[in-house]
């Protein structure tokens, strides 16, 4: 964890950590106060303006939330005729603070992903942090590549310093 | 971006510790493979066994040499596992960029008359 808040909780960009090889860490600040913040995150009519990147060129297929404890929601993204699924059912909620969630992509019906998402005020800003928990290391290098991130971290941390140290071309 | 099945493949190739320091051994440029065994402290048939999973999984090239094979690494593989968890960040960073406008928007529509300053 940076002990700079403003570095872990940039504005305008995203940081990204992995703490240990079954989480994952995802931290931003946004302009606005928690509550349109969690509103954004949980409300399927605000999902879907923000959900499926741009610059993939899917298109949500299917998004609905119902965001009460034992609620579940389902998010599908169509990219290039492939379909991906994810689904979950909400834990706890406290709004606007805190939320925690399970969330299962299609391929890993057994792998389902424990996410915990806080929603800090600071200076009527919100400092957002999504701790992602896999049930296991390959859970999380499975759904990684899947057009996400790896939690080899040991070979990922030599795998760096390869790369910076090959020549540029 | 090459397919998942092949990323894993660079991955496992490069999970076995003698792999990697053959890798990290081609840094420096082409070897045969009696060089790289003497360097790593391999016997031949072991050598060969590594570079034989790093090849497939394209991290290294073989080029035949006078009497020798000389194996040199191939960075392409290496810096798409490198991109491999920047491209996660990007995914999120692209959604928050969009969930900033909306929220934009939705703080907007609750100022009743839309043109008071916050401040």
């Amino acid at each position: 964890m940076a002990a700079n808040p403003d570095i872990e909780f940039p504005l305008n960009n995203t940081r990204m950590t992995t703490p240990s090889e079954r989480e994952l860490v995802i931290t931003r600040t946004f302009r606005a106060p928690p509550r349109l913040v969690f509103e954004a995150w949980t409300q399927a009519e605000f999902v879907k303006r923000w959900w499926v990147p741009k610059s993939c060129g899917g298109e949500l297929t299917e998004c609905r939330a119902d965001v009460q404890v034992g609620g579940t929601f389902r998010y599908v993204m169509r990219v290039a005729g492939n379909e991906f699924g994810f689904s979950g059912k909400y834990i706890e909620i406290h709004r606007p603070a805190k939320l925690v969630y399970t969330q299962v992509f299609d391929p890993y019906p057994d792998s389902p992903v424990l996410i915990t998402v806080t929603f800090e005020e600071h200076e009527g800003k919100t400092r957002l942090r999504s701790h992602e928990l896999y049930p296991s290391k390959e859970a999380l290098d499975a759904t990684i590549a899947s057009g996400m991130e790896s939690g080899m971290r040991e070979i990922m941390d030599q795998i760096d310093e390869l790369v910076a140290a090959l020549p540029a071309h | 971006m090459r397919n998942i099945s092949s990323m894993f493949e660079t991955f496992a190739a490069l999970a076995e510790p003698h792999r990697f320091r053959i890798v990290e051994l081609l840094r420096s440029g082409p070897r045969s493979v009696s060089d790289i065994g003497a360097q790593l402290h391999l016997n031949q048939p072991q050598a060969s066994k590594h570079l034989k999973v790093l090849k497939e999984a394209g991290l290294v090239d073989m080029q035949p040499k006078a009497q020798q094979r000389l194996y040199e690494l191939r960075a392409q593989p290496l810096r798409e596992l490198h991109e491999w968890l920047e491209r996660y960040r990007q995914l999120w960073d692209e959604r928050f960029d969009a969930m900033d406008e909306l929220l934009e928007e939705l703080q907007q529509k609750e100022k009743p008359r839309g043109r008071k300053s916050r401040h």
